[in-house]
């Protein structure tokens, strides 16, 4: 087959062939590096390509050849976002502070990669630090959506959707903190999971913000999600807020959803509050459809109400700002990353201070005076004490939903991509991008984002979000595999065939 | 630094009423760190490790990296908080305290704030003419320390002046508890005093529970003297100064009453007390600014979201509460009974601060009355001299060993005291010293007789009147000899053989 074809396999399909001898690891990591060469430099969503990638995948193959029991998806490539510390590749997380930083160890998802034999091909971009929702913050140019060069690819995690849906690798990790991984997911027309908190490890993810950060899958398909969430998950020792249950499989989950095609006797909750003014129209169509498919696949639709959702953006605003400043005070130039030294030299605070102005972007400046002023004395009550308050709302909120129904869904992003550059200079209208991913992240419940179609208007890819309670994972995996299903029916094809040639020659 | 004007103490304690409180971190010995798997430097294998080799990515705070919590600090914990008396919450949490400083890997030190482990206790204390005083216990909460700065150049040692600073991040992430007393009144002119018996308690209760070294002089046990005065038959509470690097029981005192002398010159001359933190210098007998610290220092605390809620069961507390060792107050009584020593002797002890060691001693094997002779005698006199505790100069352990070896007749007093000499100067163990420096008692006759016969020979007249039945005349002989054998000889021995060897 050729290396076109390899590139659009999809994880599962292409970890299929590898065990079954059809394709050699060596080889489809080849496609994908030049695949990476080919769009790069249009695209860029790498920040660093790894060196190592094709003698990691002929060991496999050699592995593989002696006879060895390996993993599902041991050889299949995989892009992983620069917040992962990663020890033979930079970890920069998007910013000038930690340009060339090696980390001297693994995150444990990315160890758990490694020993499930799974080839990492590189870093991706993202917004510094993680800050924000179009990958421009990144301290090293935009990443562009493949769907349209012009357009942003969504962030913070812009880096590893774009690698998905460019072909340059078959999954990916990111990370969500409201909505960095779904988001993205949603402008792209790629499938992103942000786990229940707790599911999967934080060990070695550069944290923004402590109790909303989750790591988790960026693929083209619910399966690929499930097939990469069963290798990263579970429980970790080295974060005390990981979760120490056992959990079932997603991959079988998600088979028995795909393989279903029923809704029958699902209760799906249309969340109130999220819709309405200030979607745009071909996404509430869309929306609309996505629903009508459900119904008449068996699935009963109920409308819920979630009162306190419309203070989200603004409970968050404060929590995460509040923890990023203290979480990102250790960028202080003594130990690791980028030191700079005054003119004149200066006392240890001067370098601190020279070194944090010129390291950090606008918006971690903007974030950090922001969280540094919610928790200072006098003013912490009103700012981060009520925003605790509303997020322990939110939680009752979702609780008495998930009593009406067994999934939540509302519009992934309240848009399609937006032009790069046309929300730069107006923060607020920026943090809006999130209005719907947000809820999740206060409430620690897993939240999916799949292709919900292409907005009519200007031919964009639109996300459904589908939301599960706490520490049901596989419930949505096995939804969101029946309707991704049910969806790609309707349309008579999935959504990233109709992503744009990017290359001459492309198809 | 101009010499501050002191008040002769008597006067200010007239005019003034002192209040203290302290804050006493206590390093915890636990086998790893506090929030990482590093070895802990403050136990006896990892203290004295190369810099930086006692680390992992949690202590240097590296990005990605996260903290647990461990078991072993949080047992001790409970286990101290119970030994203060002090309730232990259902439910405690950690914060974090932000603030910049290089000795702090993350800019921020994990501790608690709002929701301490351990709350509302009381010690009881004893002064030196045997009264016993409660000291209230606001809170012991858990903390992990901080790196060490060395600073470089310029002439002081510290930050002002230095050409470049090196940080240490063994100490970083050490388990400590921090015991927080509420204000104490009523110490008077006792003040000074109370303060070195309390270090000395709460010092006497880590060191029964075996929860840390407690060695001031390692900064395991270390000590924040608040000292405010007020005016006598004012209600309202003076401005009080924090004194911190008081690293020994003597310096407590010191500084305590330093700190009286110099708020009650500065008051009685219409001067006001400025809130800050004071540094002791054990040299001068001083105490300095240090930076100054106000109650708006705004440290941004907020709950710690890495780590989940400290939520001991009941079970657990009911077992480690079981398991305490009898506090210092019993054991004082129950060691009074049980040596037999006369008041004076007893309290003597106590006020020297050597109750544990004279303790561990005769647990270690030790007579009563020989453990008491080598604390109270060479070994606090060696102190004194050099202005230390005396149980930094020597463990129980060496001490019992030294006793067994003049009981076992291998040394005598004398060569007993050199070897004392050897430990202090830490050339090891009693045994390893003997051995070292060839001074075991001379035991075979061969060589004393030897030595007797050539002395007699040397002196006839003597010989003559030993054999005349003049035996006091043997005196003279026993000198020559114990100086040819250089002191490594039983006397009685060689005052037998002398008689023995002149009758032939």
């Amino acid at each position: 087959m050729s290396a076109g074809d390899v590139i659009r396999l999809s994880a599962a399909q292409l970890a299929e062939k590898l065990t079954a001898g059809e394709l050699s690891s060596v080889e489809a990591t080849q496609a994908y590096l030049d695949r990476i060469e080919a769009v790069e430099p249009r695209v860029n969503s790498y920040l660093h390509i790894s060196k190592d990638a094709l003698d990691t995948a002929a060991k496999v193959d050699s592995d593989r050849a002696a006879g060895e029991k390996l993993g599902p998806l041991a050889g299949v490539p995989i892009a992983i976002k620069d917040v992962l510390c990663t020890q033979d590749m930079p970890t920069t997380a998007g910013s000038r502070i930690l340009e060339g930083w090696v980390p001297p160890y693994d995150a444990t998802v990315v160890a758990r990669l490694r020993r499930a034999r799974l080839v990492p091909l590189g870093k991706t971009n993202m917004d510094e630090f993680a800050m924000g929702s179009s990958t421009e913050h990144s301290a090293y140019g935009p990443t562009r959506n493949p769907w349209d060069l012009d357009r942003i690819p969504g962030g913070s995690g812009g880096g590893s959707a774009a690698a998905i849906a460019a072909f340059q690798a078959p999954l990916a990790l990111g990370s969500d903190t409201g909505g960095s991984i779904r988001q993205p997911g949603a402008v792209t027309g790629t499938v992103g999971m942000k786990p229940t908190y707790g599911g999967v490890s934080r060990y070695g993810a550069i944290a923004l913000a402590s109790s909303l950060d989750q790591v988790g899958p960026v693929t083209r398909t619910v399966l690929d999600a499930a097939l990469l969430h069963d290798v990263i998950g579970g429980h970790d020792p080295r974060d005390s807020t990981s979760i120490p249950d056992a959990w079932p499989s997603f991959a079988d989950a998600a088979r028995r959803g795909a393989a279903s095609g029923s809704l029958d006797g699902v209760r799906v909750g249309v969340v109130k509050e999220l819709g309405g003014d200030g979607f745009q129209q071909g996404v509430s169509e869309r929306f609309a459809q996505a629903l009508e498919v459900m119904e008449k696949a068996g699935a009963q639709i109920v409308e819920v109400s979630a009162p306190h959702f419309t203070y989200a953006i603004a409970a968050y605003y404060l929590i995460l700002p509040a923890e990023a400043s203290s979480n990102l005070a250790k960028f202080d130039s003594v130990r690791f990353g980028m030191r700079v030294t005054p003119p004149g030299g200066g006392t240890v605070e001067d370098v601190m201070a020279a070194t944090r102005e010129l390291g950090f972007g606008p918006e971690v400046k903007r974030r950090v005076i922001l969280g540094t002023y919610a928790l200072s004395a006098g003013y912490y009550d009103a700012y981060y004490g009520s925003a605790q308050k509303v997020r322990t709302l939110i939680q009752r909120d979702f609780a008495s939903a998930f009593e009406q129904a067994d999934v939540l869904v509302s519009p992934a992003a309240p848009t399609t991509a937006f032009k790069l550059g046309e929300k730069l200079e107006d923060p607020l209208a920026m943090y809006l991008n999130d209005v719907t991913t947000i809820p999740a992240n206060l409430a620690g419940v897993p939240g999916m984002s799949i292709p919900m179609g292409l907005a009519p208007e200007d031919g964009l890819p639109t996300g459904l979000q589908l939301m599960a309670p706490a520490r049901a994972d596989a419930r949505l995996y096995e939804v969101g595999a029946t309707v991704e299903a049910l969806l790609e029916q309707s349309w008579g094809h999935s959504i990233l065939s109709k992503v744009p040639a990017l290359v001459g020659g492309d198809n | 630094m101009a010499k501050p004007e002191l008040m002769d103490f008597d006067k200010a304690i007239e005019l003034f009423e002192p209040v203290l409180g302290f804050e006493v971190h206590v390093e915890l010995s636990t086998k790893t760190k506090m929030f990482s798997d590093a070895p802990n430097p403050a136990n006896d294998d990892g203290h004295g490790a190369e810099p930086n080799t006692l680390i992992t990515p949690v202590d240097l705070g590296l990005p990605g990296s996260l903290p647990v919590v461990n078991g072993q600090a949080v047992r001790y914990s409970i286990s101290l908080g119970l030994a203060l008396g002090c309730s232990i919450a259902p439910s405690s949490r950690f914060a974090r305290k932000n603030y910049f400083y290089p000795d702090l890997a993350k800019n921020y030190q994990i501790s608690q704030y709002d929701e301490p482990i351990a709350f509302e206790g009381s010690v009881e204390v004893e002064l030196e003419d045997g009264r016993l005083v409660q000291v209230p216990i606001e809170r012991a909460h858990m903390e992990e320390d901080a790196g060490k700065l060395t600073h470089v150049g310029g002439a002081t040692g510290r930050i002002q002046g230095a050409e470049y600073s090196l940080v240490d991040y063994n100490r970083a992430g050490v388990p400590l508890v921090e015991i927080v007393t509420k204000p104490i009144f009523g110490a008077e002119a006792d003040a000074p005093q109370l303060a070195k018996a309390y270090v000395s308690t709460i010092r006497d209760i880590v060191r029964a529970l075996g929860i840390s070294d407690a060695r001031m002089e390692r900064g395991n046990l270390r000590c924040d003297a608040n000292v405010s005065l007020r005016p006598r038959g004012q209600e309202k509470l003076g401005t009080r100064t924090e004194t911190k690097n008081v690293n020994s029981l003597r310096s407590v005192e010191r500084a305590v009453r330093y700190e009286i002398q110099r708020q009650a010159a500065i008051l009685a001359a219409g001067g006001t007390i400025i809130q800050e933190t004071r540094h002791w210098h054990e040299d001068t007998g001083r105490t300095s600014p240090g930076r100054p610290k106000s109650d708006a220092d705004d440290y941004r605390y907020f709950p710690e979201p890495d780590l989940l809620p400290v939520e001991p069961s009941l079970d657990l507390i009911e077992e480690l509460r079981a398991a305490l060792p009898e506090s210092p107050a019993l054991m004082r009584r129950r060691l009074k009974t049980d040596w037999g020593f006369s008041d004076v002797d007893f309290q003597a002890i106590v006020n020297a601060g050597l109750l544990v060691e004279v303790s561990e001693t005769v647990a270690a094997g030790a007579a009563p009355q020989a453990a008491r002779k080598w604390w109270m005698g060479e070994l606090s006199r060696t102190a004194n001299e050099r202005g230390v505790d005396a149980s930094t100069l020597a463990t129980p352990q060496q001490v019992a060993e030294l006793v067994a070896l003049v009981d076992a007749g291998t040394l005598t007093d004398r060569l007993a005291r050199q070897v004392l000499e050897g430990v202090i100067a830490g050339e090891g163990s009693p045994e390893e010293i003997v051995e070292a420096r060839g001074l075991a008692v001379v035991s075979d006759d061969g060589a004393l007789i030897a030595a007797i016969d050539e002395a007699l020979a040397a002196q006839p007249d003597v010989l003559a009147k030993i054999r005349d039945g003049k035996v006091q005349a043997a005196g003279a002989v026993i000198g020559a000899v114990m100086k040819a054998m250089r002191g490594s000889a039983d006397a009685a021995r060689v005052r037998e053989l002398i008689l023995e060897r002149a009758q032939q």
